[in-house]
């Protein structure tokens, strides 16, 4: 018991991410409107932006921008330690991942908007009706 | 179907959050993630950029190959957006809504009839009536500005504080959005012209590669901006730190012309008429 409420107080930050991906994965299998689906997809992207960003979080640790001693420019340089700056690389990563994400979401409703045009809905099952008849 | 997502959903859950154990605990300095690459990019970032925020100098420079292809992806976003949804025959609609600016009365003109020029006080409005509120337009028309001045410093100062091209580009945008949701399409259309639009999405991206290409030039490698030094007569340092400046200029104009670029698509679905 004690070494399962060790693992919650520390590591509950990636159940909070898993439980989130998975209502976007059940958005995205359960779901039949199209609609609903790109909602889960976009629910999918927000826990992985979520985990990575987590990843990056460093305990005593502020964001990744260098404190110059004599301000910008100067010549005076300290000795810059690491485990003072919490971890660059995720917030590089997601940070083109939100953007990407959002021109992905553009695509995603392009293709919905035409397939509305198309067929006249967004329910997937009347959809696939439409294209079985023959 | 349902049943069988619930079972495979529930299976994965419990699989992922077994593995979640094994994890280091949140805010672990000495995790994997935090123990191999980053700690170099932070030592030697400042000295190698002169860049103090890490995330741009990585994005920019140590990064850039990402960062070019994540543009590029942004951009064929809004290509295959453009695709899709507009056409340009189109029939014409029964009838064309203008609104009497003085009185407020909404006049509909048949098809087959058209205003003999612009009437200065017939202003034409979306065919799904949407009311007019003195109030939207104006607080947008003095936010706007304002937006879009804290984009560029969001920007221009992306070496020195949270920032970048990718943000400021995505703020810029939504400036555009702003006015075409608070008014209508048509009054955004009128501030940035489809062609002019898709021409500065392009020409973002052009930027980046044009950078790279031009240190490629210059005798360095591709985007190593350390080699446009004798171009601007600046030590290779602070070059990188020009370079950096450049590239993010380019994000910034792909960025902010592509998200109004998807918008005005799928908002109007393709018409590029009136939508939302």
């Amino acid at each position: 018991m004690d070494r399962f409420l060790e693992l919650l107080t520390s590591n509950y930050n990636y159940w909070v991410y898993i439980t989130l991906m998975m209502i976007g994965l059940w958005g995205m299998i359960a779901k039949r409107n199209l609609v609903k689906k790109i909602i889960g997809m976009s629910i999918f992207q927000t826990a992985i932006i979520l985990f990575y960003i987590s990843i990056g979080a460093k305990e005593g640790g502020t964001i990744p921008i260098i404190m110059e001693p004599g301000g910008h420019g100067s010549a005076a340089q300290a000795v810059v330690r690491a485990a003072d700056y919490i971890n660059p690389l995720p917030h590089v990563l997601m940070l083109t991942a939100i953007v990407v994400a959002v021109a992905t979401l553009g695509v995603a409703l392009s293709l919905a908007i035409k397939i509305y045009q198309r067929y006249g809905t967004l329910e997937e099952k009347d959809i696939l009706k439409q294209i079985n008849k023959p | 179907m349902k049943v069988l997502g619930l079972i495979l959903v529930v299976a994965c859950w419990i699989l992922l959050a077994v593995g979640a154990t094994d994890f280091p605990r949140m805010g672990d300095p000495a995790s994997p993630a935090a123990l191999h690459v980053s700690p170099r990019y932070l030592e030697k970032g400042l000295a190698e950029t002169q860049t103090p925020n890490i995330v741009t100098a990585v994005l920019a420079d140590y990064r850039g190959y990402d960062t070019m292809y994540e543009t590029t992806v942004v951009f064929a976003a809004g290509v295959s957006c453009f695709l899709l949804l507009r056409f340009f025959r189109r029939q014409a609609p029964p009838h064309t809504l203008y609104r009497h600016k003085p009185s407020g009365t909404v006049v509909a003109i048949q098809r087959g009839y058209r205003l003999r020029g612009p009437h200065p006080d017939l202003v034409p409005i979306d065919r799904d009536w949407a009311p007019h509120d003195p109030i939207v337009e104006l607080a947008s028309r003095i936010l706007i500005p304002l937006i879009q001045i804290f984009a560029l410093y969001v920007v221009a100062h992306g070496h020195y504080s949270p920032g970048g091209g990718f943000q400021g580009g995505v703020i810029l945008g939504a400036s555009l959005i702003l006015l075409a949701i608070s008014q209508d399409l048509r009054t955004a259309q009128a501030r940035l012209g489809e062609r002019s639009n898709a021409l500065l999405s392009a020409i973002g991206v052009l930027i980046y590669v044009g950078v790279g290409a031009l240190a490629l030039a210059l005798g360095g490698n591709f985007l190593d901006y350390g080699a446009l030094a004798g171009l601007m007569h600046v030590d290779p340092v602070y070059a990188r730190n020009l370079g950096i400046l450049f590239v993010e200029i380019g994000v910034a104009i792909a960025v902010m012309a592509t998200m109004f670029f998807i918008y005005r698509n799928v908002a109007s679905a393709g018409a590029l008429d009136e939508g939302l």
